[in-house]
Order: structure tokens, then C-alpha cells, then sequence
């Protein structure tokens, strides 16, 4: 039973870790959308994910899912207590969606101006609520004894959680500026890179300070890592990884920045997840911390979905690198599309 | 209004809304299939061409289901914790598998099929068509199961303050999965080939794209007569299903009070809660205890068998299902007229008949509508059918404040993709398909 309660523990953070990969770099486009004034290039942009994003959210759908089944009490605790936090990334995402679809289906000024504007917003509030949430989990959830937190959105929105809320934003830009370093060429391209610099140097540095703030105020943390030292591992690529992404950056290598920024994030997940283990949602009492221990379903159920999960993903990642493959290459502005 | 009420409504508005869609792209995916195949063995432009124009209105209204799909996966952990955190065991398999085996899969192949036109053989493109129609088709047998699983629960036992899952196969193949997942199936198919038909009558009676148009009415409506014939099946196996397992509902949906052998059926009535008894009858004798039994004097119980505190809103289910039902004697008698016209080989030429079948249009999302309505309302007061009730099962953390928000919010952003989504679809149709129009009159039938 143990052994099915850590597998789901890594299973949902792989899942978190694919959406945030694939995902990331979309909401990172929508970013830099409102970055460029030319039509053209708000096209291209929307263009470049437009096989992709909709196969990439549902990699969100899925971990809710997961969550959902495999530990009930940790998707109720979150989903009431961070109400409207989600509630925004909803309105968010909805906006999103339809602004991708619509935008290009119409002529007129005011129309694509308002979904650019929708993509936009609609891709940078997740991109910074999902940060802001991992800091609040970090920092530790005030749960009462029934695993309800009361707080409200305000009591989220505490210096901390903004600052990791921040740095996953950053993230999602560089990850998101890479992308379009690579899938666009010219003018286009060269601004990606550029962008990506400058979201670089933030990402890293609030990733320092966070870390310090972090070591400083919650050591509780640091358990697991005393426990097993070999875990301290994960920082030192961390860093490293910091060092091998700024480096291609400078070198304007996109694509392989693109690839050493997937890794990185995966590795920050990574070190959240050695940090706070066995919890899901650490509580600021730590008695009442929802864990993959006591709030797991039942074994069968987690066999069970073990069983879907094993029949059903490598379909899932055979489809979908096929069809990155597919439409792998520059994208330019006549590409078929949504229409122009 | 306290937090259970406005949490209601709240699901209920965004189920509704939901349920607009994904009918509607599951219906027209398999009619997309037929034309993508159509292309796939002739290589003519035109399939080409048709394919891509009823592409474009799937898409659109494909990016809604979507959209509004978020919402669902959200809305339990939400509003619903307590009922997230007792049923989860067995409630959330389903919606993670839906992920798995449909969402990844539609999604996926849709982009293949927006953006791959000029990339793709005709063969690949079909079958991204294909994937499509199995994936959101697949997707309905999940939600199916974890929605019957709240009106017929199996499969599992009580521990301490959750359900826990005792037989995976017990619990997913509940006694109303399969009725409820054929009945669902069918009526998106009906919706589906209403619509496709709907918009190429607007071409004939227009005097635009004939072939184009033509054939796109011939196979929608074969699509409707078989969808319709189907659901005089798989409704009547649902009705059948419901009274052996949800008597209660039963009793709402047919407005009967009193236990009786021999329960004759109300085709209009205006059911009295308060009264227990329903007014204005139109009784045909006998009729319900044959239909739902196969026997006309089977005993049938009425809603005072069961305690008050149990019993169903029984106006609203009585109504919602009637209407249904009546709504489906429409389609009957408008597939059969064009059966006979298909038949006479008039089909193209008959204004009424064109005219009918553009106001046909909304009538199943309505019909959609209103059963969802008749089998969720017919539930209550439960949650999960004599397990845990609807006031049980809200949040208790989330203020009747922040739901009324979140609900008003809701409402003005659901209404601005109404109209967003009937604006294209408008205008997409208005443009029409690829296809000039003396291309498509060259060749009459």
C-alpha cells in the first residue's frame, strides 16, 4: 500500500511536471503576445502552439483527475480552499481557449485586439497563480481539523507565495520565449531571444533570493534532505542547470535552451516535491498536513488507476510526440490555420 | 440564499451550458468521418472541401466544450469538497481516465485536423477524423459512468466517512451506465445530424452550393431517422431501467402519487406537491405499468410510497421530462415526412420541408436539455442515490458571498460565448464552403 501511495505521489507529480513543460511554453507565448505590435507576429505566435496547446491543457485536466482519484481530500482541501485563486485561473483559461480559436477568424481591429488581449491575460494569470499556489503549500496551509482552509484569497496572496508565484512566472516566459526562438525565424526570432535574456536574469535571480527566504524561514523542509543527503543532489543540478540555460541563452542556442529549460523545471518540481514529501499540502500545523499517507484512496482504487495509467499514457506519449514531430519547424504567417 | 442553493445553481447553470456542446461535436464528428472518407476514396475536391467546411463549425464549437469543459473538472473539488472527499474513491477514476483515454486523444488529433490540411494525406486526415469521433465519444462513456454511478451506486461500501471502491467493474458497469450511455450517445448523434441537416437546408432554400448541400442533407438526415428510431429504443430501455432501480424518479417523471397495479400514463398533468396528486390528466389506461414492465397490470409505486424528505421535485421532473418526450414525437413525425419526401426523390425542392428542417435546429439541444434535467433533478434529493443527500455534500468552507460571485461571473462570461460562438458559426455559414457555386450546381441529381 505504501509503495501504491508513493507511486501516486510521483504519478501526479509527473503529471504537474508535464503540463508545466508543455503547458509552460504556451502560456509563456501568451506573455510575450502583447510584446509585438505587428499582426503578422501575434499570428505566427498563435500559430506556433496551435497543434499543441489544447493536447498540452490537458495534461492539467488529467492531474486534476489524478488528484481527484488517487487522493481525494488533497483535491478537496485545494480546490474549496483556493477558491477564487482558481476561480481566476478558470476565467483565465476559458478566455484563453476561445481567444486561440477566434482571434484569427475575423478581420476586424477591435475584435483581434480584444482576444490578443484575452490570450494574453488569459496566459499570464495561471502562469503566476500556479507559482503563488506552490508557495502557499510552502509556506504551509493553515488547515483546520477537518482539512479546510479558511483564509480566503487574500490570505494567499502573502509576500512569500508571491515571490515563488514570480519566479514560476519568469519560468514560464523564459520556457515560453525559447519557444518562440525556435519555431519562428527573422525578426520574430531574434526579439524571442532577447526576451528570453531578460526573463532569464529575473527567473534566476528571484530563484536565488527565493531559495534563501525559503532556507531561512522554513526549515521544516530541510528534513528530508538531512534524512537522505544524497537528495542534495537536486539543488547542485539545479544550479546547474541555471548555469547550463544561461549559457545558451547568451550563445542564442533556442532550441537547446528550450530543451535544458524543460529539464530545469522538471527539476524544480523536483526539489518541491524532496522538500515537502510525504505531503501534498503541508499544513502550518504539521500534525494536520494532508499526506500521500492519510488522505490516499483505497488500494484498490489506486491499483486500479495504476492499471489506467500504465495502459493509457504511453498511447498518450506516442500520439503526442508524434504529432510534435509532425509539425515540427519554423512556423511562417501563411500556415494553415484557424483562419486569417 | 445560502451556499447549497447558490452551489446548485451554480451546477446546474454550467452543467447546462456545458451540455450544449459536447452533443453537438459528438453527433457531427461521425458525420465528419463519413465525408472524410468520402475524400479519403475518391480524392475529389469536393469531399475535400465539404470535410473542411464542417470542420470549421466543429471546431468552433468544439473550442466551447471545451472552454466550458475546465469548469466541470474544477467545479467538484470547488463547491463540492465534502462530496469530492466522500466519493472520491470511486468518483474521480472515471474523470482521470477521461483524460487519459479521450481528452488526450481528441485534442490531440483536432489540431491534427485544424492545421494539417496541406501536410497530411487524405487518409491521415481521416483518420484524425476518426480519433476525434472515438475520443469524444469515449469521453461521454466516462463522464457516463461516474454520473450513473451517482443515480445507481455499486461497487463499493461505506467506511467511516467515505465510499470505498470494493468492485471496479461492479461500480463502472452500474445497473444504469449502459442505458444512460446509449441514450446519451443517440440523442448526440440526433443532435449532430439535426444540425448538419438544419444548416443545408438554409443552403437549398438560399439557392447556394446545391451539391455541397445536398448531400449533406441526404446523410444528416439518415443519421436522424436511424438516431431517431434508436431512441425510441434506448429512451424506452432508460424509462424501463430507472423503474426498477430510481422508482422515485420514476414517479416524478410520470407525476405519479398513488401505488398502483394496472398505472395508466400522463401525457399532460400538472403534478401538486403540495396537493399530492396531479391535476388536468390526460390518461391513457394502463400504459405505464405495460411500458416500464412489460405487464399492464404490474404494480407501479407512486411518490406517497416514499417519505417526503426522499421524494424528487416532481413538477420539475414531470415536466422536463415531458417535454422531452414530446420533443422526440417532433422529430419522429418530421423524419418520417422526410423519409417519404427522400423517398419521392423531393427532398431538395420542397420550401416547408427546408424551412422545417432550419427551425429544427435547437430542438434537440432543448430535448438534451431537458432530459439531463428529468434524470439530475429526478435524483434529488441525493447526491448520490440513498447515499449521501445534495445538502451533505457542498463545501463548507466556500461563503454563499464567493459562490453568488463566481456565479454572476459565470453567467457573463457563458453569455458572451453564446454569442461569440453563434456569431461565427453565423458567419462561417453565411461564407459557406470552398466550393464555387457553379461547381456545385453543375451537377444536379
Amino acid at each position: 500500500m505504501m509503495t501504491l501511495q508513493i507511486v501516486w505521489f510521483l504519478l501526479v507529480g509527473v503529471l504537474l511536471v508535464g503540463y508545466a513543460v508543455l503547458d509552460g511554453f504556451d502560456l509563456g507565448v501568451g506573455f510575450w503576445h502583447l510584446f509585438t505590435k505587428k499582426d503578422e507576429h501575434r499570428r505566427v505566435l498563435l500559430r506556433s502552439i496551435g497543434p499543441f496547446w489544447d493536447g498540452n491543457e490537458v495534461w492539467l485536466i488529467t492531474g486534476g483527475g489524478a488528484l481527484f482519484a488517487a487522493f481525494p481530500p488533497v483535491y478537496a482541501s485545494v480546490f474549496s480552499g483556493f477558491y477564487l485563486a482558481l476561480f481566476l485561473v478558470l476565467m483565465a483559461l476559458i478566455f484563453r481557449a476561445v481567444a486561440i480559436e477566434f482571434r484569427s477568424q475575423e478581420e476586424g481591429k477591435r475584435w483581434r485586439n480584444f482576444f490578443d488581449w484575452a490570450f494574453s491575460i488569459g496566459s499570464l494569470v495561471p502562469a503566476l497563480v500556479y507559482g503563488v499556489a506552490i508557495g502557499n503549500l510552502l509556506g504551509g496551509v493553515p488547515l483546520d481539523a477537518g482539512g479546510d482552509y479558511h483564509g480566503g484569497l487574500f490570505g494567499l496572496l502573502n509576500p512569500y507565495a508571491l515571490l515563488i508565484g514570480v519566479v514560476g512566472l519568469m519560468m514560464f516566459a523564459t520556457h515560453g520565449a525559447l519557444w518562440i526562438g525556435f519555431k519562428t525565424e527573422g525578426e520574430l526570432s531574434e526579439k524571442a531571444l532577447n526576451w528570453a535574456r531578460i526573463a532569464f536574469f529575473a527567473y534566476a535571480g528571484l530563484f536565488v533570493l527565493a531559495a534563501v527566504v525559503s532556507l531561512a524561514t522554513q526549515p521544516q523542509h530541510l528534513e528530508n534532505y538531512k534524512e537522505m543527503p544524497v537528495l542534495w543532489i537536486l539543488p547542485v543540478l539545479a544550479l546547474a542547470g541555471f548555469a547550463v540555460l544561461g549559457l545558451l541563452i547568451l550563445k542564442r542556442r533556442a532550441f537547446h535552451a528550450f530543451l535544458a529549460s524543460a529539464a530545469l523545471i522538471a527539476l524544480l518540481f523536483l526539489l518541491v516535491a524532496a522538500a515537502i514529501f510525504p505531503a501534498l499540502v503541508p499544513a502550518v500545523d504539521p500534525k494536520l498536513s494532508l499526506t500521500a499517507f492519510n488522505s490516499s484512496s483505497s488500494k484498490l482504487t489506486l491499483s486500479w488507476m495504476l492499471g489506467i495509467a500504465i495502459v493509457g499514457m504511453p498511447f498518450v506519449l506516442g500520439y503526442t510526440v508524434w504529432v510534435y514531430r509532425s509539425f515540427a519547424g519554423v512556423v511562417k504567417a501563411d500556415d494553415e490555420g484557424y483562419g486569417h | 440564499m445560502d451556499a447549497t442553493i447558490l452551489a446548485r445553481i451554480q451546477f446546474a447553470f454550467t452543467a447546462g451550458f456545458h451540455f450544449l456542446f459536447p452533443p453537438l461535436t459528438i453527433g457531427m464528428a461521425w458525420i465528419l468521418v463519413v465525408f472524410m472518407g468520402r475524400w479519403k476514396k475518391t480524392g475529389e475536391e469536393f469531399w475535400r472541401e465539404t470535410a473542411r467546411f464542417w470542420t470549421k463549425l466543429f471546431t468552433v464549437s468544439f473550442a466551447v466544450g471545451v472552454a466550458t469543459g475546465l469548469t466541470m473538472e474544477f467545479q467538484f473539488g470547488m463547491n463540492w469538497a465534502d462530496y469530492s472527499r466522500f466519493v472520491g474513491d470511486i468518483f474521480g477514476a472515471p474523470l482521470a481516465a477521461e483524460g487519459i483515454f479521450s481528452f488526450f486523444l481528441e485534442s490531440t488529433f483536432l489540431g491534427v485536423l485544424i492545421f494539417g490540411w496541406n501536410r497530411f494525406s487524405p487518409k491521415m486526415l481521416w483518420f484524425a477524423s476518426l480519433m476525434v469521433a472515438v475520443g469524444s465519444t469515449l469521453s461521454a462513456l466516462w463522464i457516463i459512468i461516474a454520473n450513473s454511478w451517482m443515480q445507481t451506486p455499486a461497487g463499493f461500501e461505506i467506511m467511516g466517512n467515505r465510499a470505498v471502491l470494493t468492485d471496479f467493474f461492479a461500480a463502472a458497469l452500474n445497473p444504469s451506465t449502459l442505458p444512460r450511455y446509449l441514450h446519451t450517445v443517440n440523442a448526440a448523434l440526433m443532435t449532430g445530424a439535426f444540425f448538419v441537416v438544419g444548416v443545408s437546408a438554409w443552403y437549398l432554400i438560399k439557392k447556394r452550393h446545391f451539391r455541397f448541400a445536398s448531400e449533406s442533407l441526404k446523410l444528416g438526415l439518415i443519421v436522424a431517422v436511424l438516431a431517431t428510431i434508436g431512441q425510441l429504443l434506448n429512451g424506452h430501455y432508460s424509462a424501463v431501467q430507472v423503474t426498477y432501480t430510481q422508482p422515485e424518479k420514476l414517479a416524478a417523471m410520470e407525476g405519479q402519487f398513488e401505488t398502483q397495479k394496472g398505472a395508466g400514463l400522463f401525457l399532460f398533468g400538472l403534478p401538486d406537491a403540495e396537493a399530492e396528486k396531479t391535476h388536468f390528466r390526460v390518461e391513457i389506461p394502463k400504459a405505464l405499468s405495460l411500458l416500464a414492465t412489460g405487464d399492464p397490470n404490474a404494480e407501479i409505486k407512486g411518490l406517497k410510497a416514499f417519505p417526503k424528505e426522499d421524494r424528487p421535485p416532481v413538477l420539475a421532473t414531470f415536466a422536463s421530462f415531458h417535454i422531452m418526450v414530446g420533443l422526440w414525437s417532433l422529430f419522429a413525425a418530421y423524419v418520417a415526412v422526410g423519409l417519404y419526401l427522400m423517398k419521392k426523390g423531393r427532398l431538395y425542392d420542397q420550401p416547408l420541408f427546408l424551412k422545417a428542417s432550419v427551425a429544427m435546429v435547437p430542438l434537440p439541444f432543448i430535448a438534451n436539455e431537458f432530459g439531463w434535467m428529468a434524470a439530475e433533478v429526478g435524483r434529488q434529493p441525493w447526491a448520490v442515490y440513498h447515499v449521501i443527500r445534495t445538502k451533505d455534500a457542498v463545501s463548507t468552507n466556500v461563503s454563499a458571498g464567493e459562490i453568488l460571485f463566481s456565479l454572476l461571473v459565470y453567467a457573463a462570461v457563458y453569455g458572451l460565448l453564446f454569442f461569440l460562438w453563434t456569431y461565427l458559426l453565423r458567419k462561417l455559414i453565411r461564407k459557406g464552403p470552398a466550393l464555387d457555386d457553379a461547381q456545385g450546381k453543375e451537377v444536379t441529381p
